[in-house]
């Protein structure tokens, strides 16, 4: 069983605080249940219960969950298409994501948003955005109130490595550097943009493009939770203490298609090469494996935490399902506040 | 302040530069969360000078110079607005809108409703419109049609030195993004405006002259063409009404069609591209609204279809003149 916080394990080359170990724990359930989300969403698009496109996280779990866990609630974040992952790793409701997800009353939107578009002031989230790169501005400047009102709060700027064709992104990281802004953009290279490999598309270095406007820069693998999350803890801190924007390269891979449809792949990436990032790199199955040779856990118990996750999931499909539509009548409300 | 000081306040002129920069540091002492930001707006005070002297009260907090990042800029705007500042960006011409599109189309206008009414952008931008000032075909545009035509958006086009500070205030309270256009051909122009503060609420139009024969519906620039075709025609012993609907959005439908069905002729005037543009819409309201009034089918006058030339005489003829509009309004009333 995982071990009580009074009692944490330690190994000879590394001492574990109480603090560490129930951070471990938490990330592994995170990204356990965001796996679990997932799969509901795959399940519910492919029995045709979810209107329009779904673009899963599945594979790339550890890079929200590793930022967030270092972020504070009433922190900024902004998402992209493929943003179930970080909605739910800064704490938003399966329920009302799920209801989001298929159109209901009930969601985050109140169906107007959609799978693409989930946002929650509570959580911070300021919104999935369905244009590549959308969301750089708007993080930005959530990080410009941040230190016009010193309100002490960060921004996290969440995009895929094909916004790095995107021109705003280079405007964004300018400003953010003049104004020394505390934002952090955090780049999920799962190597594929849509269904073209990154290198296709990307000149030159990747990071580069941040240090050359001297933001604190730094790759990481995206795999590996405990390195996202030391890496995001020393960005956001230092952002916060207003020495400036960070940025971090996250190098991932995305398990499923560019979106629930996109089923043959072979045409632009091997089934070999899915393989053995699958097995090889899963960033649960190797937490769990750390966290089982730490005697952090045993097997049964992060079984069970995969259970109980699966059966929250499906309860909250269910409660989406039984939600009811919006009133037709609502179609033009919110255009304007 | 003696009352006498009061009185002369009350009637005192200023431009309409000034009456834009009156209301943004009216707004500013009001609110601290107001802002500006935009290319060349702290010491430069912008080249055509409508904010010189707000650095120097407000400092380089509120009045921020940016690189020219129109895009960046108008996003960041975006983020600071859902997140508790009410920024006012400084689109310099018009034509840079073009830059600004995804930050204004598919962020600002649709947050909004894409969050369910839980997130709000209530920031202004501030750009300009208007041709022949000799600056061809990239910094003479009239291109506010693009924003009208955009839900989430409001738009401003103001008229007179005291629509602009009544209409700017309004727009810098509002929830929303609001995008205000001013005509630099018009910054010179002086006005009645009182110092003290006060707002013209959006979606309400005002006659600025009264007539019998023929509505001369016009926006912006326009605004002045028009009075100056009414006078002409006053001559000919036609009597125009020019009515301003000062917002495209919201519009005061209302306000146009009582003046179409008074008078039962309609001319509308906008300096915009015609094809496809705000006097179309207009018309259409007309059309709809008036129909059985009308004695005329209603008649559409803005920019020709053309980029905007540099040479003089080019470029006059592209837009509605005293002249031109005088023409088709003595044509339409049969004399």
């Amino acid at each position: 069983m995982i071990p009580s916080n009074d009692n944490p394990m330690t190994t000879a080359t590394e001492t574990k605080s109480s603090q560490d170990v129930a951070l471990y724990l938490r990330m592994y359930r995170q990204m356990v249940a965001i796996r679990q989300f997932e799969a509901q969403v795959n399940d519910l698009y492919t029995r045709a219960l979810m209107p329009g496109l779904a673009h899963l996280y599945i594979g790339e779990e550890a890079i929200a969950v590793g930022i967030c866990e270092a972020l504070e609630r009433s922190d900024y974040i902004t998402s992209t298409h493929r943003g179930h992952g970080h909605c739910l790793a800064k704490g938003a409701s399966p329920n009302l994501m799920f209801a989001e997800l298929l159109g209901k009353r009930a969601g985050y939107c109140k169906g107007k948003g959609g799978s693409m578009h989930i946002a929650d002031p509570a959580t911070g989230n300021l919104g999935a955005n369905a244009i590549v790169c959308g969301s750089a501005g708007i993080a930005t400047g959530a990080a410009f109130t941040a230190k016009h009102l010193k309100n002490n709060r960060v921004a996290v700027c969440f995009f895929g490595e094909g916004a790095l064709g995107q021109g705003v992104l280079y405007e964004v990281m300018n400003l953010a550097q003049l104004f020394k802004l505390p934002v952090i953009y955090v780049c999920e290279n799962n190597s594929y943009s849509e269904y073209t490999h990154f290198l296709e598309t990307t000149a030159g270095e990747i990071l580069l493009r941040a240090t050359a406007f001297g933001l604190d820069a730094e790759d990481v693998d995206g795999q590996d939770v405990r390195a996202v999350h030391t890496t995001a803890k020393r960005l956001i801190d230092r952002a916060r203490k207003g020495d400036g924007p960070g940025f971090i390269l996250c190098n991932t891979y995305r398990y499923h298609g560019h979106h629930v449809g996109d089923i043959n792949r072979e045409y632009y990436r091997s089934k070999q090469e899915e393989h053995s990032w699958k097995t090889e790199r899963d960033p649960i199955l190797n937490l769990g494996k750390w966290l089982i040779e730490q005697k952090l856990a045993d097997a049964p118990a992060l079984e069970l935490v995969g259970n109980e996750l699966e059966a929250e999931m499906k309860k909250a499909v269910e409660f989406a399902v039984a939600s009811p539509y919006p009133d037709v009548s609502e179609v033009n409300e919110d255009v304007y506040a | 302040m003696p009352e006498s000081a009061v009185g002369t306040e009350k009637d005192r002129e200023i431009t309409f530069a000034q009456a834009v920069r009156e209301a943004l540091a009216e707004e500013m002492r009001r609110d601290s969360t107001v802002c500006i930001m935009g290319e060349d707006v702290a010491e430069a005070g912008t080249p055509f000078k409508v904010l010189s002297g707000l650095l120097e009260e407000f400092g380089k907090d509120r009045v921020i110079d940016t690189p020219i990042s129109e895009a960046g800029f108008t996003g960041l705007a975006v983020g600071a607005a859902m997140t508790g500042m009410r920024p006012v960006v400084d689109i310099m011409f018009g034509d840079f809108i073009t830059l600004t599109m995804d930050q204004m189309v598919n962020q600002a206008a649709k947050v909004h409703y894409m969050s369910g009414g839980k997130w709000k952008v209530p920031m202004v931008m501030r750009t300009t419109l208007g041709a022949t000032r000799r600056s061809a075909a990239q910094h003479s545009q009239s291109l506010h049609a693009w924003f009208c035509h955009v839900p989430g958006l409001k738009v401003i086009l103001p008229s007179t030195p005291y629509d602009a500070k009544g209409l700017l205030k309004a727009a810098i309270r509002d929830d929303n993004p609001v995008v205000f256009f001013e005509d630099k051909m018009m910054y010179k122009m002086k006005g009645n405006v009182p110092a003290g503060d006060y707002t013209v609420p959006l979606g309400l139009a005002d006659i600025k002259r009264t007539g019998e024969d023929i509505s001369l519906i016009a926006t912006s620039s326009m605004v002045q063409v028009a009075l100056g075709a009414a006078t002409m025609l006053e001559e000919i012993g036609i009597s125009a009404e020019v009515v301003d609907p000062r917002t495209m959005w919201p519009l005061d439908e209302k306000t146009l069609i009582e003046s179409a069905k008074k008078t039962s002729r309609a001319i509308i005037l906008d300096e915009g591209y015609e094809r496809y543009g705000v006097t179309a819409e207009l018309a259409s309201v007309i059309a709809t609204g008036a129909f059985y009034d009308l004695d005329a089918p209603v008649k559409r006058m803005g920019a020709m279809h053309v980029p905007i030339p540099f040479s003089p005489p080019l470029e006059d003829v592209t837009v509605p003149t005293e002249q031109t509009v005088f023409e088709a309004a003595r044509k339409m009333c049969g004399k």
